[in-house]
């Protein structure tokens, strides 16, 4: 367990350097995602070419992300515990932002969903 | 008794562990509920345990400094977790080799929509800049979006916030439009609610059908990726 959980840091700080380092302007942790991603189609594709036996994604790997991602919302909730401090603003920009979330996202839903409704039709068609 | 009451309780709300346990015990709480309401997407654990969090530290007066004193130890496991969000996402790239050309143009329109629509109407209405640069990133999971604001000199706060609100929307409004809009394939549904509304909205496809989920998380991994590629670049580009 202990590994796979200096693993998941080793590539943060990794994603964090490498954006320090090319002045990126994608967030650490995305970058270190993409590097585990990487790694594990990397893994797959040479277990492939081995013909190995076994999981790609190792399962001490698994048990370690399963147990973040389950309670992924919990850490949220000290960030988002911040607009406390910004509750004036939030006031004064309500609306503004009430009428962005509100018709971005049903733009959002519907230009996803239409779309790729068509490409599927398409593809059958 | 009285006075040793308020003795103790002087003492731990200085205490960092009180934070932390307090975040603990009110995300518990609204997650049981959240739970008995059959996972209805208002009753979003995230944002009842925010609203809770607030109230307390408004009727104790102490501030959100010395809160996140505490809270900071469940914080930093944001970034591992981020991380961790490769494993699901490359269990799910089978289906990009299978979807990928309805992928390549339902996603970045999904995206763009969703960051620059949003700031160019909160933009009109006569938002400032840290507020745009706050909303920009809202359709995408949390961790990555605070990353974002944080880069374009937001607020990641206000932006945790406005993310769950619009998952909060697009889990509720997104299946009725979806139909109305006769988009009735799951895959497409999935992608659509999933790209526009990250895990809350995947966590509603999955209400739907497996295969719904499987497109949402799918499409919530890639949009945020492509999100913190793409918001930055334009960012830059409009100055």
């Amino acid at each position: 367990m202990l590994p796979m959980i200096a693993l998941l840091l080793v590539f943060q700080l990794a994603g964090e350097a490498l954006r320090h380092a090319l002045a990126l302007p994608v967030p650490g942790p995305v970058l270190g995602m993409l590097g585990l991603l990487l790694a594990l189609a990397l893994r797959g594709a040479w277990m492939r070419r081995r013909r190995a036996d076994g999981a790609v994604v190792p399962e001490a790997l698994e048990r370690v992300t399963a147990t973040l991602l389950e309670h992924l919302s919990l850490l949220f909730v000290p960030a988002g515990v911040g607009v406390v401090t910004h509750l004036s603003l939030l006031a004064s920009e309500a609306v503004p932002l009430g009428v962005a979330l509100v018709a971005s996202t049903l733009l959002a839903v519907a230009a996803g969903g239409l779309l790729m409704a068509r490409a599927v039709r398409r593809r059958a068609s | 008794m009285i006075a040793e009451l308020s003795d103790i309780w002087v003492y731990l709300a200085r205490d960092p562990l009180f934070g932390l346990t307090l975040t603990v015990l009110a995300y518990l709480a609204a997650d049981q509920v959240y739970r008995r309401l059959g996972m209805h997407p208002l009753a979003n654990p995230v944002l009842w345990s925010v609203v809770a969090l607030a109230l307390v530290l408004r009727g104790t007066g102490i501030s959100y400094e010395r809160y996140f004193e505490g809270a900071q130890f469940i914080h930093v496991l944001l970034g591992p977790a981020t991380v961790a969000l490769a494993v699901p996402l490359y269990r799910a790239l089978g289906t990009v080799r299978r979807q990928w050309r309805g992928l390549l143009v339902a996603l970045p329109a999904s995206v763009l929509v969703a960051s620059l629509g949003a700031v160019a109407l909160a933009g009109a209405l006569g938002a400032g800049e840290a507020t745009l640069a706050s909303v920009a990133p809202k359709a995408v999971t949390t961790p990555i979006a605070m990353g974002i604001s944080e880069r374009l000199g937001g607020l990641p706060s206000l932006t945790a916030v406005l993310v769950i609100l619009t998952g909060i929307l697009g889990a509720v409004l997104g299946p009725p439009l979806l139909s109305w809009l006769k988009v009735r394939d799951p895959r497409a549904r999935g992608v659509a609610l999933g790209a526009a509304a990250h895990g809350i909205g995947t966590a509603r496809a999955f209400n739907e059908s497996p295969e719904t989920g499987a497109h949402a998380s799918l499409a919530m991994g890639l949009a945020g990726v492509l999100t913190a590629i793409l918001l930055p670049l334009a960012w830059t580009l409009m100055g």
